[in-house]
């Protein structure tokens, strides 16, 4: 073994293994970060793909990042500013067009102008969900606890969750449950009739999985949005200016200041186990570098196949992770652009360009849209959630050019007779001329194309069939049961060796909850 | 009637909400668009363009220029050199600040002086006896602040002025495209930024030009509940909001010398008189009753006392502007007089006048919030201003 001895070593400089990073550097621990790829970041890096224009590659928007995180790191100091997103545009089929803006009169208005059942809907809806988020919330500071354990710590946290929910109240819990459990469109269907809105509503659980909006399950996700109005005040929803790397970067800045070293273009090859023990990691380079606590930021079946040998790991353990479910489902289309699309409905440079603009024209579309994927190829017309980061933040391109960003769903990572450089792009057409049947000059305007298949996003990042989450935010794959059973505490049965990627609970988005809790989890633990 | 500015024509058809305020007589934008959100976000992200043309302007000038502004103001004006600006409090006889303002030399003899409050009477009764002239200019001239980090970039594509030799707190006269202006790097953000001094009837070909140029960089027009929020972040006091000027404070407490408005810095020690000389220096030697400080409220005690009730923090979208008792050890020990919830730093800030010794640095205090109609105390912390202070904005 060489170089200095740390304390603990972080596998992987994703958002979540930065924040583990920064706090178990904050407590004192000799802490040292390895990043395979040459920016920290993971699925959160900022990259300029093309001279001048800068691309939130992967991860593009803030999402949920925790109020605590931003507190105990003091991240605004080392560079976190995050800029309001305003609105969501749905451009319909008969030319029209579904908005929501920033101010809730106007949103109400333009509701009204569609379905007025609905305007009124809208806010006793709103009060429900913020009900049920609020129910939610404490969950996700929570480190889970285990339900089939007797120890007295468990016991008290299962105490803690019981009373919790009992001090709902019958109404809520009984809502809580129904949204545990609906599709996110079923779930809307009982609230509101206009269906571009259901449509659009209903996107947002469906992103990261492979389900539609019609399968059970997806109307859970509906309530991170409404999670993100709770704490509207640290506005955790929005652009992180310069892009979601810079997010990373501050991140790693806090741990920097805590003391921690991040090494960047270091492959772990594997964690060295011994005796059942942790004791360090081997680099690709056959370096060794000792360490009593070890932790992977990776998902789940490189944290327990790849790091570690599977086999002297428990049997349900490793069947476990076998079933864990990834399924990429989408992928992302970044353009580089001379000049503002353009759409049909809203011609100009109206404000709407400063927002998302959904393509969600109605459930069936996204329904359909899945129903390509189901049988193994990728949407021939995909839902796609559009953001041009330039408009709010004009450091992203050159002055009056853009850069323009397209979530797309679905691409399986299972494509019938597999991804290829072909495949690749037919996507990325499909992707173009979609977009373009609502903004006719799209095509006109691109100087760079960059498409980004869950192939692609596995072979970049590392996350396994390209799931954006670590892992499907499915209701069997949360809470105490994320990655698996018995072992959703961030441990692992190696001593010394832990997780805290998104695998993790509560997972999924630049929330670095996952990380925070890991972090907590192994100082509690090792004091 | 309220006034409107030169640049009304333009602004009044941008205001989407008719969000229209009081300022100095005039009617200005609170906001363009409904609420401030982006409008901030271009002071501290991009640039925000601000009409701040209801700055009282006073062009004084002649072979006693000088000696009477050295009288005014507190801070050294023989050491004022043309082209740069001071910002400086002025005082009664007494010590007590009567206005603030900035103070701007512009040749030899030429001086251009802003204040908040009309001061045309105060000037002229200091002047008596002086060779100098005194000229209200606050109709003739115009002025646009271009705040944030991408000001200079905007301004550099449409004036011949080598911006890297404009320094802090300096000016220079110029064209942006064929307006001839002055522009000097001063303003009210505590960003990087610029304030540019226009002919009234030049007022709408500047901001025509101004925003032309800025918007492949995303200039951003911007009402007074951004600028609001934007100067609590950089802890820049405000008349008749933090502290009342010596002229019309009804009753003696209201008045604040510039030590205890977190002025002192400006208050020369070494100048010949000026006005509060004395009772200034005596104030130094024994040491202020009051300090003015930040105060950062604390997040997890302000989020139990909604906690208790199942509510979400909730603070306003705007900034405050009312008093709110102070207190250290379970009494009194003094007032905020304004605060924002600050999007950039994600902290809850405000601006207080405390009680010796309680305005040290790191002094723990509490401060009144009001949660379902009970008046509660929040944990704070005092903290030295600014809160906020970017490297661009001197670099």
């Amino acid at each position: 073994m060489s170089g200095p001895r740390y304390d603990a070593i972080i596998v992987g400089g994703g958002h979540n293994g930065l924040v583990a990073a920064a706090y178990l550097a904050r407590a004192g621990r000799r802490t040292l970060v390895l990043e395979k790829r040459p920016l920290v970041g993971g699925a959160s890096v900022t990259e300029e793909i093309f001279p001048g224009f800068k691309f939130s590659v992967f991860s593009y928007v803030v999402s949920l990042l925790r109020p605590e995180i931003i507190r105990d790191l003091d991240l605004p100091r080392h560079g976190l500013q995050i800029l309001p997103l305003e609105s969501t545009v749905t451009p319909l089929d008969n030319g029209d067009y579904l908005a929501a803006w920033a101010d809730p009169d106007e949103t109400r208005n333009e509701l009204r102008r569609h379905c007025p059942l609905d305007a009124d809907a809208m806010p006793i809806f709103g009060r429900l969900m913020h009900h049920m988020a609020m129910a939610v919330k404490p969950i996700l500071a929570m480190i889970p606890p285990d339900p089939t354990s007797l120890s007295p710590r468990e016991l008290a946290g299962l105490l803690r969750l019981g009373r919790h929910f009992r001090s709902l109240g019958p109404e809520k819990f009984h809502a809580l449950h129904k949204l545990m459990t609906m599709s996110s469109a079923d779930y809307l269907d009982e609230w509101f009739a206009f269906d571009p809105l259901k449509a659009t509503r209903s996107a947002s659980g469906i992103i990261g999985t492979f389900l539609g909006p019609r399968s059970p399950g997806t109307a859970y996700v509906l309530l991170h949005h409404y999670m993100g109005e709770i704490d509207g005040a640290f506005r955790a929803w929005g652009f992180q200016k310069g892009g979601t790397g810079a997010i990373s970067e501050s991140i790693a800045g806090a741990a920097r200041r805590f003391g921690a070293t991040i090494r960047t273009g270091v492959s772990v090859e594997q964690v060295i186990v011994k005796n059942g023990r942790a004791r360090g990691v081997a680099l690709s380079t056959g370096e060794e570098i000792a360490a009593g606590v070890v932790v992977s930021g990776l998902d789940p079946r490189l944290t327990f196949t790849k790091l570690v040998d599977p086999k002297g790991l428990p049997e349900d353990l490793v069947e476990g992770i076998r079933r864990y479910r990834f399924r990429g489902s989408s992928g992302k289309v970044n353009l580089a652009l001379s000049g503002l699309p353009s759409f049909s409905c809203l011609p100009g440079n109206g404000p709407h360009l400063r927002g998302a603009i959904s393509i969600s024209p109605s459930v069936l579309y996204l329904e359909r849209a899945y129903d390509d994927a189901k049988y193994g190829e990728f949407s021939r017309h995909p839902y796609m959630d559009c953001v041009i980061p330039s408009m709010i933040d004009p450091g992203m391109a050159p002055p009056g050019k853009h850069v323009m960003s397209i979530f797309v769903q679905y691409a399986p990572f299972d494509l019938a007779g597999g991804w290829n450089d072909a495949r690749r792009e037919a996507f990325g057409d499909a992707v173009v001329k979609t977009l373009a049947r609502y903004a006719p000059n799209l095509e006109s305007l691109i100087l760079h194309r960059q498409v980004l298949t869950p192939d692609d996003i596995q072979r970049i990042t590392g996350l396994s069939e390209g799931n954006i989450f670590q892992g499907e935010l499915a209701l069997q794959q949360l809470f105490f049961l994320r990655p698996v059973p018995r072992w959703a505490k961030y441990r692992t049965p190696i001593e010394g060796y832990w997780q805290c990627g998104a695998g993790t609970h509560p997972g999924g988005g630049i929330m670095g909850a996952s990380g925070r809790l890991a972090a907590l989890e192994i100082l509690g633990a090792s004091p | 009637m309220l006034k409107t500015t030169p640049f009304h024509p333009r602004t009044s058809a941008l205001v989407r909400a008719q969000t229209w305020r009081r300022w100095a007589g005039y009617q200005m934008a609170s906001a363009y668009d409904p609420h401030p959100d982006r409008e901030y976000a271009a002071v501290r992200n991009a640039a925000a363009l601000f009409d701040v043309s209801p700055l009282h302007k006073y062009g004084i000038s002649g072979p006693d220029a000088g000696r009477l502004l050295d009288r005014l103001i507190t801070r050294d004006v023989t050491k004022l050199k043309t082209g740069q600006v001071y910002y400086t409090p002025w005082c009664d006889a007494a010590g007590k600040v009567v206005d603030d303002g900035t103070l701007h030399r512009l040749d030899e003899a030429t001086y251009r002086m802003t204040s908040a409050d009309s001061s045309l009477r105060w000037l002229h009764l200091n002047a008596v006896g002086m060779n100098v002239s005194i000229e209200d200019t606050s109709e003739r001239v115009a002025t646009l602040a271009l705040q944030g980090p991408l000001a200079r970039a905007i301004l550099a594509t449409i004036s011949p002025l080598d911006f890297t030799t404009l320094k802090y707190f300096r000016l220079a006269s110029t064209t942006l495209r064929d307006v001839p202006v002055t522009i000097s790097r001063t303003g009210y953000t505590g960003d990087l930024g610029y304030e540019i001094w226009v002919d009234a009837d030049r007022a709408l070909a500047l901001w025509d030009a101004v925003v032309e140029a800025g918007a492949p960089y995303g200039i951003v027009p911007a009402g007074v509940w951004a600028l609001d929020i934007a100067r609590i972040e950089a802890g820049l006091i405000m008349l008749d909001v933090d502290y009342f000027s010596s002229h019309h404070a009804l009753i003696e407490q209201r008045k604040s010398s510039p030590f205890e408005i977190n002025l002192g810095w400006a208050v020369s020690p070494t100048k010949g008189p000026f006005n509060g000389r004395r009772p200034l220096a005596a104030e130094r030697a024994r040491g202020s009753a009051w300090g003015f400080v930040g105060l950062e409220i604390d997040w997890e005690s302000f989020e139990r006392l909604f906690a208790a009730h199942r509510l979400p923090p909730q603070i306003p979208g705007v900034a405050w502007r009312a008093s709110a008792p102070v207190y250290a050890g379970g009494s009194q020990v003094g007032y905020a007089t304004s605060g924002c919830w600050s999007p950039l730093l994600k902290k809850s800030l405000a601006l207080a006048h405390l009680r010796r010794p309680h305005f040290a640095a790191g002094a723990n205090v509490e401060i009144e919030v009001t949660v379902e109609h009970r008046r509660l105390r929040a944990a704070a912390v005092v903290r030295e201003l600014p809160f906020y202070d970017p490297e661009r904005k001197k670099a």
